[in-house]
């Protein structure tokens, strides 16, 4: 929030004059009929799609010459706002003269693009890029009827936000390579949740099956994991400093069990470890001896530079015993 | 020609009004708590205000009306100070409400839900009412507040308020409700009706925006949601606003003097306006004509979304409003249409017409022409309606108005 933010603004102010223009005066609206078809010896794909918990519902005809899969003539039908009507028409419009196949990679993104009125300019508002996704959702189902094929067929990746048409593992992906942490800077780096924010998080116009929160989450608990996991490896591998502060103790009581308890036992004494203080210069291990080695005049001396040197020799020469 | 009707969002400033306020921006601007002249001077103004706004609500003189900024803050003022009296400290945790109150009772009361407070929200019946025994059905000994509307900012239907009152009277519940569509607009008696609390807005009837009241029957003890001054009592500080409350007792005056004369007027230009418009097919108003406010029709049009057909009023120097779709930055469907069972389709082609007595004849032929024209253009482009006549290798469908 900011002070451009304050006051909000009309969102008619925010659509492009093709938005308006073609609001006001759509150029392929209307609709083809079998007999029109027909008569050119093509074929007829009507496709239905719709999102009436947005509010927008669109129907997509196409003239398709069977010989050459081109579609040589396309209009609309659309129930929506003026975005809805606008992106209805242009998608129409870049259609006509593609085959299908090629018709079918015509996303949301070409489809606002379409409609600025300069290339760094959005068209319409973050909240109205659904209304593109729509056009390109209508495209998947007549492709689909015309080739006979589910229209999830070609959905090659899950999209988790279909307004900048960012998928799920480019979410992972982007997360892992740049260590990210927050929301916005998933938006930062991939324009995900930067338009209609409904991917964002529950709750907005429309139930997504995937959450950049979810994503977000997820990808970082098992970033973590790994780490820990790579800890571990490098814990059994022998590299002290590289381990994490459970790590390290568990690893010097493996060596005192192994190499120095005996000793202290047989003459009547023990030692425990109270604490492990790394620092730039040395790794402090804070100790307290027990039983007879307790007082004993060479706790001091000879017992703790035994103690400090099998350490030193087995796990790091940083390490620096401390009796207390 | 320009046609303003979205007067339930907010009205224009009565000429009369305005140049009552005139004289408290630059003559007599003093700080009405100053003991000096400066200061006194306003007092008379005040006054006067004051006892306009009583006599328009024939409010006793042992209950208190308080100015506020608008009626977002009164309703906020007593959800919040019920809570701060009743709730925390009490022995109760249940507020009743509507699904169809404006965002300020709603958001405040869905706030309190993450407080702790259990809070149920009542449906309304087919024809947008909510309905007194309903309210009674739900309210149990732990019930703090019923809060229901006077009439609706989207339909205009007007709720049972005596009924509800007396219900809560007797169930010992304290009741608000929310009059910004009724004051002004329907005569508002609070002699005839027991209400505890009703919020008020000035820019609904012909006031100046910035200018509100909370009225407080029997000088209810309610925490004040803003300290730091004597004002008002101590009710709620902040430095009086003198000239938008001058203009406020002059706005309430003018709309409520000889109110059953004015209402007949509006009702009159809205009924042909509404008339008119349902000869359009698949067309339907929400709520009966005669319990709503006089100057409000909820217009259905089957096929039509409700962004869509604001754009070409506006194109057409009609200013219109809608509660669904588009139009808003959360894109929900008309909230007030879903709750009256409308189905999401329709639930997103409300639109909202609202007159005010300035509204003229001339205005009403404009619109019902360009009304027309509009819906013939979108009902030309649209897929939905073009799925309840012929469809390709299907059969043509009679339109039905679905309901859930």
């Amino acid at each position: 929030m900011a002070k451009n933010d304050l006051l909000g603004a009309s969102l008619w102010d925010a659509y492009s004059n093709k938005v308006t223009t073609l609001m006001n005066n759509p150029k392929h609206q209307g609709e083809i009929t079998e007999e029109e078809a027909a008569s050119h010896g093509n074929r007829l794909i009507v496709a239905d799609f719709g999102a009436e918990s947005c509010g927008d519902a669109v129907r997509l005809y196409w003239e398709v010459d069977p010989k050459t899969d081109v579609i040589v003539n396309s209009k609309f039908k659309s129930f929506g706002c003026g975005t809805a009507i606008a992106s209805s028409d242009v998608m129409t419009e870049l259609c006509i003269g593609k085959t299908v196949q090629e018709a079918v990679k015509i996303t949301n993104i070409d489809v606002e693009f379409a409609l600025r009125d300069n290339p760094e300019t959005p068209a319409v508002p973050p909240q109205k890029m659904h209304c593109s996704v729509m056009a390109y959702d209508v495209i998947k189902k007549a492709a689909g009827l015309y080739l006979g094929v589910d229209s999830e067929s070609f959905e090659e990746e899950i999209i988790v936000c279909e307004c900048a048409r960012v998928s799920l593992k480019t979410l992972q992906d982007v997360i892992r390579l740049n260590d990210l942490t927050t929301i916005e800077q998933i938006t930062d780096y991939t324009k995900a949740g930067g338009f209609c924010k409904s991917c964002i998080k529950p709750g907005g116009h429309e139930e997504r099956e995937y959450y950049l929160v979810d994503i977000l989450r997820d990808t970082r608990r098992e970033m973590d994991e790994e780490k820990m996991k790579a800890a571990a490896d490098a814990g059994t591998k022998g590299n002290f400093e590289s381990m994490t502060l459970v790590q390290q103790i568990k690893a010097i009581d493996a060596e005192i069990d192994e190499s120095i308890r005996q000793f202290l036992i047989m003459d009547g004494g023990d030692m425990e470890v109270i604490d492990v203080k790394p620092s730039d210069e040395y790794i402090d291990v804070y100790i307290r001896y027990l039983g007879a080695c307790n007082g004993c005049a060479s706790s001091a001396t000879g017992t703790l530079y035994a103690i400090e040197s099998t350490l030193k020799e087995k796990l790091s020469k940083k390490i620096r015993v401390l009796p207390i | 020609m320009q046609v303003y009707l979205d007067n339930n969002a907010t009205t224009m400033v009565d000429p009369l009004v305005a140049q009552a306020m005139g004289p408290f921006f630059s003559e007599i601007y003093g700080n009405p708590n100053s003991l000096h002249k400066f200061g006194t001077a306003s007092h008379p103004a005040l006054k006067k205000a004051m006892d306009q706004v009583y006599k328009a609500l024939n409010a006793s003189d042992n209950d208190d009306i308080i100015f506020t900024s608008c009626a977002t803050e009164s309703n906020n003022w007593v959800l919040k100070s019920v809570y701060l009296d009743h709730i925390v400290n009490g022995d109760k945790n249940h507020i009743i409400t509507t699904e169809i109150e404006h965002p300020s009772v709603y958001a405040a009361c869905k706030a309190l839900e993450e407080q702790g407070v259990k809070v149920t929200y009542l449906p309304v019946n087919h024809e947008g009412v909510v309905e007194a025994h309903v309210v009674k059905s739900f309210i149990t000994d732990k019930t703090a507040l019923v809060s229901v509307m006077w009439a609706s900012n989207e339909t205009g239907v007007i709720n049972p308020i005596k009924e509800i009152g007396e219900i809560c009277k007797e169930k010992g519940v304290l009741f608000h409700t929310d009059g910004v569509q009724a004051v002004g607009k329907i005569p508002v008696d609070l002699q005839d009706v027991h209400v505890d609390f009703l919020s008020m807005s000035a820019h609904k009837f012909h006031g100046p925006k910035g200018v509100g009241a909370l009225y407080i029957k029997d000088s209810q003890p309610l925490s004040p949601l803003l300290n730091g001054g004597e004002h008002m009592g101590g009710r709620r500080s902040g430095t009086l606003n003198v000239p938008y409350i001058v203009a406020m007792g002059k706005a309430i005056e003018l709309a409520t003097t000889d109110i059953e004369e004015k209402i007949a007027s509006i009702r009159a230009k809205r009924d042909r306006l509404e008339d008119a418009l349902l000869e359009l097919s698949d067309t339907f108003v929400v709520g009966d004509r005669e319990n709503r406010t006089p100057n409000t029709i909820l217009i259905s049009i089957r096929g039509v979304e409700g962004e869509g057909m604001l754009w070409d009023l506006n194109n057409a120097q009609v200013g219109a409003s809608t509660g669904s779709a588009c139009a808003s930055e959360d894109l929900q469907a008309n909230t007030v249409m879903l709750a009256i069972g409308a189905d999401n389709e329709l639930a997103h082609t409300g639109i909202r017409l609202s007159l005010s007595r300035f509204t003229t004849d001339e205005e009403i032929d404009y619109t019902i022409e360009h009304f027309k024209k509009a819906v013939f253009r979108l009902r030309a482009i649209s897929s939905s309606f073009a799925k309840v006549g012929p469809t390709p290798g299907g059969e043509s469908k009679e339109c039905e108005l679905h309901f859930h």
